[in-house]
This record gives structure tokens, C-alpha cells and sequence, in this order.
């Protein structure tokens, strides 16, 4: 290297250097601390976790810093399409006949209901649906979703209120084998994740679906309340050690409840979201759409 | 072992270059703070809760003087705490671990009305069955009124947990609810029950026609008690949801859910501050005896992440008497703890509320544990207690006469095997030997 080739250079570095310097000077003035710390505060109002927005904000900081950028407009627009890019990135479910969806979660998350709503769904999309009521164990559970089944017109396998749970899903795999079923849906009992009796229970039911029935494309979904905060992480971390998930419904999104873990669950456990539930109405329920549920934090 | 986790741990690393003595600088204080931020955010406490929180400890923690016996970083826990105990309704000092608003009101002339109102899912069915069994238990005479038409087979739900807690149930299917409630109230009167519990249907407090209609089940039946029943896990809409049911309803207390998970509750915070109201019950498990009185100090160590110490405490009292402790001390201080005491110990234990519930309640051990972990299985336990009632008085205490042959015998008499009767040995000569070391341990002379 010549003499004024590796002046250049330093001199380059510097200019580079100083350039970065005045940059960071100009980016703060203009989209100073007080701006992302507004930024962060969004995304935990949403219930992203302090820990994911830190570090989502603290990235597109330095992006905006590197870019030179000065525009709040496009800081937000940053921001987003690194959301999106977090959220986006697993293929739709494509529930492949015979298919086995066994619906997890904590108590109280609508996770009854969220089956009435898939049934209605594939009974719609030509499929033939069995539901297998494997709640024995919260009052009227049973009755609850043979409501529901009635609503969807499809067929219903339960036994009554303190049965085996494991029990009802063998049936329910002999009887959507003999009938050829397409879907067969098994509802769980709600279950904190911290009950290790209850998880050695939803165990045991897993075993049965992976002996009776290897053949069938098994789905594990969780079921998870929007409303929920920081703990669905714990919810999920949990199932998914237990029996494997393969992805998340969002429940109850139809209040002013965000469901801003899912970032969070996506970013660090990456578990998909694959449905919504967006009502109380059969009809309530659509596929996740990360645009729209970006849109919907702001 | 750190005893205080999370927050403890980051307090320590801010002061750790802090001086013994001198006061808490601004600039201290406010590091201090940003952690303090952190761990109630994560505790899913309301962001603007936060700030107003955070603003207020500061301002009383700067300036103040290092007491000798605490660290910095104990200081301004203490600090937090206290502000977060009083905060959700709590008195510092003297009263601590005693629970507040665990009354409920009842009118002057029965019958008494109790309403309930809340959010899908957060368990408002389950609780009128916990409540309705709690008032028959103080003798009074309760009739739970199904208002809940929407959800499919709720009033069901209700018939069964009703029949559960020995409770009558007025129902009259998928009817206006607000009638219901109304011949709910007029059936009590006129067949002498005392108080009144109306279960309404969960709904979100943005569904302006469901709003309306808890107004007017309220202007109908009057009720002395309006309680909002919330989940322990609820985010930061927590804060929007309190404060729009209080608005409309007024309501006269909360009841948090689902305690009994690993959840911080720090939405319980977010919601005393918005509505002001007490926090009257907590509902911590699936039986329906499961409902305990709240307590604001308890509340406040498990949203800062530091166990429940307190709470594991009264549970030992309540399950080991002093006869029993002493006992066992004995044993303990001459290392002749047999077989039958180990049997004890599971007992007790189980008394307790299982294992698992005893290790959640530990600081730094809900998250550090997973549940998963084989030891913990209650079923388990219960073959443990098997193999040594097939044991004979001879055998529990000197469980080195246990040869084969009575080991053969042991395990056909318990339904289990070789294998397990040799585990088991083996595991309570383990727990001798630790023992035997704690008992050399200066920390637990006196215990």
C-alpha cells in the first residue's frame, strides 16, 4: 500500500468517525431518548416483555443511528417490519387429513369455545370433524361443547364428568379411525401449568394419540388469553416442555387486550401463532395475520 | 443459597460499589429505580402504575440515611415494599401478615344480594360455588342465582358446583337475565335464605349492551356486595378493565383468581390503584375450599419476585401441632428419626398442600424448579406411604433387619416392587445422613 493510499484511509476513518459522531448527535437531537423510551412504553403497554422490547428498540436504534436517520415516520416504520419480521415467519397450519389438533391451556382461556369455533372451520372447508370431549374434570364441561357440537354439526365422543381423560381420547381415536374422520379435535381440561399431576395427565393423553393413532398429523395448539400478561410465557415454556407445541391461539382479541407476548414468544421460544379467536360467534375465529396484528399494537 | 431472587440480586450488583455508610445519592437511587421498573413491569404491573409508583419511592428513598443493619440494597426493597403494602391496602409495621377486607358486608335486612361481574374466563362460576360453600361453613344460608344465558351449559356449571358446595341453585334458563335475578332475590325472601349470590355472564368491559345490563341487574336487586372477579394473570389491560367495571358498577371489592399458578399478580397492584378498592379474596386452587382472605405484604413479596415466605409458614402451623413439632425435634436432635416419622413427614406435607405448592411458595424455587421434576409426583408419595404401612412397627424402626425375603414380602403387601422398596430405603438413609449434617449446621440449632 502507497504512502497516499494509507493516508487516505486514515483520513477516511476519521472523516467516517466523525460523520458517525455527528450523526449520533443529530439523531438524538431529533429522535432523542424520550422518543424511544415512548417507543418501548407501547410495546409494553402491549404486554410485550421488557426484555424483547429493550432489545427490539435497542436494534432499530442502531439501525436508525447507522442509516442516519432522522425521520420518526420511518423509525416507526422500522419498527414495525421488525415486529412483522419477528411474528412472520412460520407457514400457515395446513391441518393434512387425518389430523389429530389436541387444544392445551390454562383454566378459563376459551379453549372450549375455540373448538367449536375449528370445528365450524374444517366442517366449512369440506372436512369431516369429531370432538373429542376429554375435559372430564370442570363442571358442565362436557355440556358445554356438546353445545357447541350441535352448533357445528359434527359428532361429539365424551364419557361423564370424572372419567379418565385418556379414556375419551382412546375412544375417540377408535371411532375417527372406524368413521375415517378427517379432524378429530380432543378438548383438554384447563390446567395451570405449575400442577405437575395435571401435566403428567396431559402426558399420558399425548401417549395415547402417538400410539393409537402414529399415523394421524398430530397438532399440539395452546390455547393463550390475550388478556394474559407476562405469564403466558411461563404457560407456554411449560406445555411445550411437556408435550411438544406446535402453535399458539390467541384467544379473547376482540377487547382492548393486545396479546403483545406473543412477540416475545415468537422472538424467544419460537412458537407460532397459527389462529385468533376474535368473538364470541362461531364465525369468530381467522388464521394469524401478522400485518394486521402489527397494525393493531400502534 | 441467594434467599431473595430477581430483584435482590440486581439491587445488590447497582450497590455494589456503594459504601457502608453515608446516605443514597439521586444518582444511586435512580439506578436503583430503573430495576425497581423493571421487576414491577415484568410482574405485569400497569406502566403508568409504574411510573406514579416509582416517582413516589424515589422521592422518599433520596436523602435517606443508611441504617446500620440494613444493606443499601435491603433498604430499598424495604422501601418498595412497604410502599407496595400500602399501597394495595395494607398497614406497615405491626399488623404485617394480616389480611384486610376479607369481610364481606351484609345488609341489615336479609336478604343480603352479592354480584358478581368480571371478564370471560376469570372465573366467576367457580368462585360463586367457593363463596356460596365459604357462607354456609360461617352458617348462614346462601342461594346462588344463575344470570349467566350466553355461555353454553354455564347454569349447568353452576347446578353442579352448586350441588358440590351444598348450596341451592335458582335458575330459569336461557331468560332475561336481569328477571332472573330480580325472582332470584324474591325466591330467597320468600323461602328464607340469607344472602344472595348472582352469577353473572363473563363479558368485556368495552360490550356497551352487556354493561348495561349488569346497570340494570344492579338497579334491580340492589346489591350490598358488588365483586369484580379477575384473573391473577391478566396483563397491563388490567388497568382498563377495573377501572371500566368500577365506573359503571361501582363495584365493592376485587377477587383475584388462579393464584395458585406461578404468576406474579402484578395486575393486582395495577387494579387497587385504579379503583381504590379492596382486595377482599383469593381463590387458590380448583377445590372449592380453595378461597383465602388476601394479604397485602404477601402480595407485595411475589410481585418483587421474593417467594411466600409467610404464607408457607402459617401453612406449617396449621399442619404440624406443637406436640408434634417438639416431637420431632427431639428426633431430630438424637438422630432416631425411623421409618414411621418419615411417613409422618409425608403426611404433613401433604397437609401442607403437596410438595410442589410448598416449593412454589419458596423463594427463588417457583421458577427454578420445574414442575416436571419426578421427585415431586404426589403419586408417588402415595407408594411411599404404602411400602412403609406394609412394613411392621419392628421394621420402620431399625430398617436394617429388612432382608430380602422381607423385602419380597413388603413389596407384594404394597402393590410394588423390589426395586421401589430398596429406592426408598435408600432414600431415607440419605435423608438420615442430611440430617445428621443439618444437625450440625449452625443455622438450624434451635429449630
Amino acid at each position: 500500500m502507497g504512502l497516499f493510499s494509507k493516508i487516505k484511509a486514515v483520513l477516511s476513518k476519521t472523516r467516517d468517525g466523525l460523520a458517525k459522531k455527528l450523526n449520533e448527535l443529530f439523531a438524538k437531537n431529533k429522535l432523542g431518548e424520550e422518543f424511544y423510551e415512548e417507543l418501548e412504553d407501547i410495546l409494553i403497554s402491549a404486554d410485550v416483555s421488557v426484555k424483547t422490547t429493550m432489545e427490539i428498540v435497542d436494534e432499530i436504534r442502531d439501525t436508525a443511528i447507522k442509516e442516519k436517520c432522522k425521520d420518526k415516520d420511518y423509525v416507526i416504520e422500522l419498527l414495525k417490519n421488525e415486529l412483522f419480521e419477528t411474528l412472520d415467519y412460520a407457514d400457515k397450519l395446513d391441518v393434512k387429513a387425518p389430523a389429530i389438533i389436541m387444544v392445551v391451556g390454562v383454566n378459563g382461556v376459551g379453549k372450549t369455545t375455540t373448538i367449536g369455533k375449528l370445528a365450524n372451520k374444517f366442517v366449512k372447508e369440506k372436512k369431516s370433524v369429531t370432538i373429542a370431549a376429554a375435559d372430564t374434570f370442570r363442571a358442565a364441561a362436557s355440556d358445554q361443547l356438546s353445545v357447541w357440537a350441535e352448533r357445528a354439526k359434527v359428532r361429539i365422543i365424551k364419557h361423564s364428568e370424572g372419567a379418565d381423560a385418556s379414556a375419551v381420547v382412546f375412544d375417540a381415536i377408535e371411532s375417527a379411525k372406524a368413521k375415517k374422520t378427517d379432524v378429530l379435535i380432543i378438548d383438554t381440561a384447563g390446567r395451570l401449568h405449575v400442577k405437575a399431576n395435571l401435566m403428567e395427565e396431559l402426558k399420558k393423553m399425548d401417549r395415547v394419540v402417538k400410539r393409537e393413532y402414529p399415523d394421524a398429523n398430530y397438532y399440539k395448539l395452546i390455547a393463550l388469553d390475550a388478556t394474559t400478561g407476562q405469564n403466558a410465557y411461563n404457560q407456554v415454556e411449560v406445555f411445550n416442555e411437556a408435550v411438544g407445541i406446535d402453535g399458539i391461539i390467541l384467544t379473547k382479541l376482540d377487547g382492548t387486550a393486545k396479546g403483545g407476548f406473543i412477540v416475545s414468544l415468537s422472538y424467544e421460544l419460537e412458537v407460532p401463532v397459527c389462529f385468533v379467536g376474535t368473538g364470541e360467534k362461531i364465525d369468530d375465529i381467522e388464521d394469524f395475520d401478522a400485518k394486521e396484528f402489527v397494525e393493531g399494537l400502534f | 443459597m441467594a434467599l431473595f431472587s430477581g430483584l435482590s440480586e440486581k439491587l445488590n450488583h447497582v450497590f455494589s460499589k456503594l459504601t457502608k455508610h453515608g446516605r443514597l445519592t439521586e444518582l444511586e437511587i435512580k439506578t436503583a429505580m430503573r430495576e425497581v421498573r423493571i421487576a414491577l413491569l415484568e410482574a405485569d404491573v400497569n406502566i403508568s402504575v409504574v411510573k406514579d409508583f416509582v416517582s413516589r419511592v424515589s422521592e422518599r428513598a433520596v436523602g435517606q440515611e443508611i441504617l446500620k443493619s440494613l444493606s443499601p440494597t435491603q433498604q430499598v426493597i424495604k422501601i418498595v415494599n412497604e410502599e407496595l403494602i400500602v399501597l394495595m391496602g395494607g398497614t406497615v409495621g405491626k399488623q404485617e401478615g394480616i389480611a384486610t377486607g376479607s369481610k364481606l358486608n351484609f345488609a341489615p335486612n336479609p336478604p343480603t344480594v352479592i354480584m358478581m361481574a368480571g371478564l370471560q374466563g376469570a372465573g366467576k362460576t367457580t368462585l360463586v360455588g367457593k363463596l356460596g360453600m365459604m357462607l354456609k361453613k360461617q352458617g348462614r344460608k346462601p342461594l346462588l342465582v344463575a344470570c349467566d344465558v350466553y355461555r353454553p351449559a354455564a347454569i349447568n356449571q353452576l347446578k353442579v358446583v352448586g350441588e358440590k358446595a351444598g348450596c341451592t341453585v335458582f335458575e330459569k334458563g336461557q331468560g332475561n337475565p336481569v328477571k332472573i335475578a330480580k325472582e332470584g332475590v324474591a325466591y330467597a325472601k320468600s323461602y328464607g335464605f340469607d344472602t344472595v349470590i348472582v352469577d353473572t355472564a363473563g363479558r368485556l368491559q368495552i360490550d356497551e349492551q352487556l354493561m348495561k345490563e349488569l346497570e340494570d341487574i344492579k338497579a334491580e336487586v340492589n346489591p350490598t356486595e358488588i365483586l369484580l372477579v379477575v384473573d391473577s394473570m391478566t396483563g397491563q389491560v388490567a388497568v382498563e378493565v377495573a377501572d371500566t367495571f368500577n365506573k359503571r358498577l361501582e363495584v365493592s371489592g376485587l377477587v383475584l383468581t388462579k393464584l395458585d399458578g406461578d404468576t406474579r399478580g402484578g395486575a393486582t397492584l395495577s387494579m387497587k390503584a385504579v379503583t381504590g378498592k379492596p382486595i377482599k379474596f383469593c381463590s387458590v386452587g380448583e377445590k372449592l375450599g380453595d378461597l383465602e382472605p388476601f394479604y397485602p405484604d404477601r402480595m407485595a413479596n411475589r410481585i418483587l419476585g421474593m417467594g411466600d415466605v409467610l404464607s408457607l409458614i402459617e401453612k406449617a402451623q396449621d399442619a404440624v401441632t406443637e406436640e408434634q413439632a417438639k416431637k420431632m425435634e427431639k428426633k431430630f436432635r438424637e438422630n432416631s428419626f425411623t421409618l414411621d416419622d418419615y411417613l409422618t413427614q409425608f403426611e404433613t406435607m401433604k397437609k401442607m398442600g403437596g410438595i410442589k405448592d410448598v416449593l412454589a411458595m419458596l423463594p427463588g424455587m417457583g421458577s427454578k424448579f420445574k414442575i416436571n421434576d419426578a421427585d415431586i409426583d404426589e403419586k408417588k408419595i402415595a407408594r411411599t406411604k404404602a411400602i412403609i404401612q406394609s412394613m411392621t412397627m419392628y421394621e420402620r424402626e431399625n430398617p436394617s433387619v429388612i432382608n430380602s425375603s422381607r423385602k419380597n414380602r413388603i413389596a407384594k403387601g404394597s402393590g410394588t416392587s423390589v426395586q421401589e422398596v430398596n429406592r426408598l430405603l435408600k432414600q431415607f438413609e440419605q435423608t438420615k445422613l442430611m440430617m445428621k449434617q443439618m444437625k450440625n449446621n449452625r443455622m438450624f440449632r434451635g429449630f
